[in-house]
């Protein structure tokens, strides 16, 4: 019985560990052959625009939104200790370095992962990466590569507006509507964020973010099954393990980057 | 076009385009193809036709490289084809052309993009050659006034001949067609399969069919091989197929239900399974 | 052409992500932690720096003048022997003084310069001679429960 029971483990960890050589693999050949992408940029800005762009509405509204709810909290249990003041300062670091990055790429990972990993599904089920391949066209390089370096150009973008947003948004709420004096709102914030630890740490943050849910949206997509219950499948994978990812990811930053 | 020029040499030597010998293919544990040895030659249009499962689409994919072989070769102008993401590979790829069977066009390009897809990425021809160019290759397959819809707004037929159109797009020396008549009203078909064997002619092509219908295959196929599990049953002539005494080449042209290929799904027979009969076994 | 609009939205996509990130820069982080223009060094050596860190403030009468550049060991005098990069525009004598003090109650420590009376100035390199030690809560606490003892001592004399 525990025979079986560690054999079985033994094949698990096994298939866990080709599979992960296979991402690797896969990921190492799409940079590598995505260098040379620097003579056709086109490809890559059509896809920054289907990724951004389409996004832009979605992060906008979420950032402000997130926002409002951090001044109206935020207020609430900064009011206890006398410290409303402070609102500002708490509503920025919150944003810049944590909530910017984490909620910009969980959205991402649903919104725009989603349809990469679609997308790339359904090429893949109807063809069109073999048909390329039969035209002696690499399809790492014409479909997946530009769809990456996009991903990892949208997503400090992204999260950048998120936080922008979201700040302005707790000044709405904290200031127009609450009635937090508006220079301390903006003093103390500027007293207490720093541009290279709170905001810069908050860039890297959402660049690690973007390749990580990036390359899984995509290559969720390139291994899907080419059936619908196989792109459906995948489509469902590329959330979930973006998401883990991004929470692990951040965890790990974080405990590197704010000791 | 220079960049087969090379092989200019080869290629008149050469009378079979493509040979396979002795080719084995096992897909883990399940054998495919088995011992399978065959010859295409030049200017020829040699159909590959069997049951679903038969392999025959798997014969394709050795010839282009989509997939190694387990033992045996598969020669293109006596040379063997290379691994996958090799140079070798990648040039061989230049002289084929291939029709996938729903077409496997680009779905976010219109119609003149997608045939102008391979000139564009193999070649450096200014804008204006390129498009009359690819109006010229539209125009063979008589969809040059289609050529700003997009494959979602034509139909399956016309999407099959605008892949048709791409696969001549860079003149190939060999062009392979996967199940072209799958689908298609009868008009179509006829279409189809007078295209194909009028463009094997005018562009002096090799043409590999791979197709399960018996009518329009044998209207314009020059040699016929009959496949069944992954081995040759037969092979000739259609006009020797369609004399052939053997069983199975028989069921498939004649369309009969039940033959070398059953009809009932392999197991216990009725009576067992309704228990009137004592089981064996 | 569908390609030129696409690089119009493209380019305003990527402007906006520049105009956040300036925007987050100027308005709501710390500009002055970006050291524009010349500085000189000075260093000053502390009994004990609490909890002063490298890149905290130097400030005169309340305004920032200079950053903490690095805090290192002296162990030959067994003191911290601090470096600070001051702002070249301001020029203190000689004989100024350096504390180090907490902005709020419980708030970063910086340390304070009071301006001497020398007509000689503090150039890059100098030391600076007379500093105070930043105030450990737990000297503060033991040195109150020391004089609380003694006034008990001599009450009961």
């Amino acid at each position: 019985m525990i025979n079986q029971w560690v054999s079985h483990l033994g094949r698990a960890v096994r298939v866990w560990l080709s599979e992960l050589g296979l991402a690797s693999r896969t990921l190492f050949a799409m940079l590598i052959s995505g260098l040379g992408l620097w003579r056709r940029p086109r490809l890559i800005t059509t896809q920054i625009h289907f990724i951004g762009n389409y996004s832009l509405v979605i992060i906008l509204v979420s950032g402000l939104f997130v926002g409002f709810v951090l001044a109206y909290q935020g207020y609430y249990t900064l009011n206890r200790y006398g410290s409303e003041s402070a609102l500002g300062l708490l509503v920025a670091l919150s944003l810049a370095r944590e909530l910017g990055p984490v909620i910009t790429a969980l959205l991402f990972a649903g919104r725009a992962g989603t349809s990469l990993t679609a997308e790339i599904g359904l090429m893949k089920a109807g063809e069109q990466l073999a048909a390329m391949e039969m035209m002696a066209v690499n399809p790492l390089q014409r479909v997946l590569a530009p769809r990456f370096i996009a991903g990892l150009i949208a997503m400090p973008i992204l999260a950048t507006l998120f936080t922008a947003m979201g700040i302005l948004g707790g000044y709405l709420v904290g200031v127009q509507l609450i009635g937090v004096d508006e220079g301390s709102f903006w003093s103390q914030m500027q007293g207490g964020v720093d541009l290279y630890e709170d905001i810069g740490n908050g860039v890297i943050k959402s660049v690690v973010f973007g390749f990580a849910a990036t390359f899984i949206a995509i290559y969720q997509g390139y291994q899907a099954q080419p059936t619908p219950e196989g792109v459906s499948r995948a489509t469902t994978r590329t959330v979930v393990l973006s998401s883990l990812m991004v929470l692990w990811l951040d965890f790990v930053l974080t405990a590197l980057m704010f000791q | 076009m220079n960049y087969n020029g090379g092989l200019l040499k080869t290629q008149l030597a050469v009378t079979n385009l493509v040979e396979i010998n002795n080719l084995h293919f096992a897909y883990g544990e399940r054998p495919i193809l088995s011992d399978l040895s065959m010859k295409f030659p030049r200017n020829k249009v040699v159909a590959v036709m069997g049951g679903s499962g038969s392999g025959k689409t798997t014969i394709l994919r050795l010839i282009g490289g989509l997939i190694a072989p387990s033992a045996g070769q598969v020669l293109l102008m006596d040379e063997a084809i290379g691994k996958p993401d090799s140079a070798v590979l990648y040039r061989q790829r230049r002289c084929m052309g291939m029709l996938f069977q729903h077409g496997a066009l680009f779905t976010d390009l219109t119609v003149f993009e997608n045939v102008a897809f391979p000139l564009r990425e193999h070649t450096t021809l200014p804008e204006s050659l390129l498009h009359d160019l690819v109006l010229l290759k539209l125009n063979a397959v008589g969809l040059r006034n289609a050529a700003n819809l997009k494959p979602s707004e034509i139909s399956g037929g016309m999407a099959r001949r605008v892949a048709l159109a791409r696969a001549i797009a860079l003149d190939p020396q060999l062009i392979m067609y996967d199940e072209p008549f799958a689908g298609l009203d009868p008009i179509s078909m006829g279409v189809t399969a007078n295209l194909i064997r009028q463009l094997n002619d005018a562009l002096g092509l090799t043409s590999i069919l791979v197709s399960h219908d018996v009518h329009e295959s044998f209207a314009i196929a020059d040699y016929v091989y009959f496949l069944s599990e992954g081995s040759i049953v037969a092979q000739g002539t259609p006009a020797q197929m369609l004399a052939s005494e053997h069983p199975y080449v028989q069921q498939f042209v004649q369309a009969k239900p039940d033959g070398p290929v059953p009809f009932h799904y392999p197991g216990i027979s009725l009576a067992q399974d309704l228990g009137l009969e004592a089981r064996h076994d | 052409m569908q390609n030129k609009s696409l690089d119009f939205w493209v380019g305003l996509f990527v402007l906006l992500g520049a105009a956040a990130l300036l925007f987050l820069a100027l308005r709501v982080g710390n500009m002055s932690s970006i050291s524009t223009g010349d500085t000189y060094v000075v260093t000053a050596k502390f009994d004990n720096i609490g909890g002063l860190k490298p890149r905290a403030p130097v400030k005169s009468a309340g305004v920032v003048v200079g950053r903490i550049g690095a805090i290192t060991f002296d162990d030959k005098t067994f003191q911290a022997s601090v470096s600070m990069d001051m702002d070249s525009h301001y020029k203190f004598p000689k004989d100024s003084s350096a504390k180090i003090l907490t902005s709020g109650l419980l708030g970063e420590q910086y340390v304070g310069l009071e301006p001497g009376g020398d007509v000689n100035l503090l150039a890059s390199g100098d030391k600076i001679k007379m500093t105070q030690s930043a105030i450990v809560l737990e000297n503060l606490i033991s040195q109150f429960l020391f004089s609380k003892a003694a006034d008990g001592k001599e009450g009961s004399k």
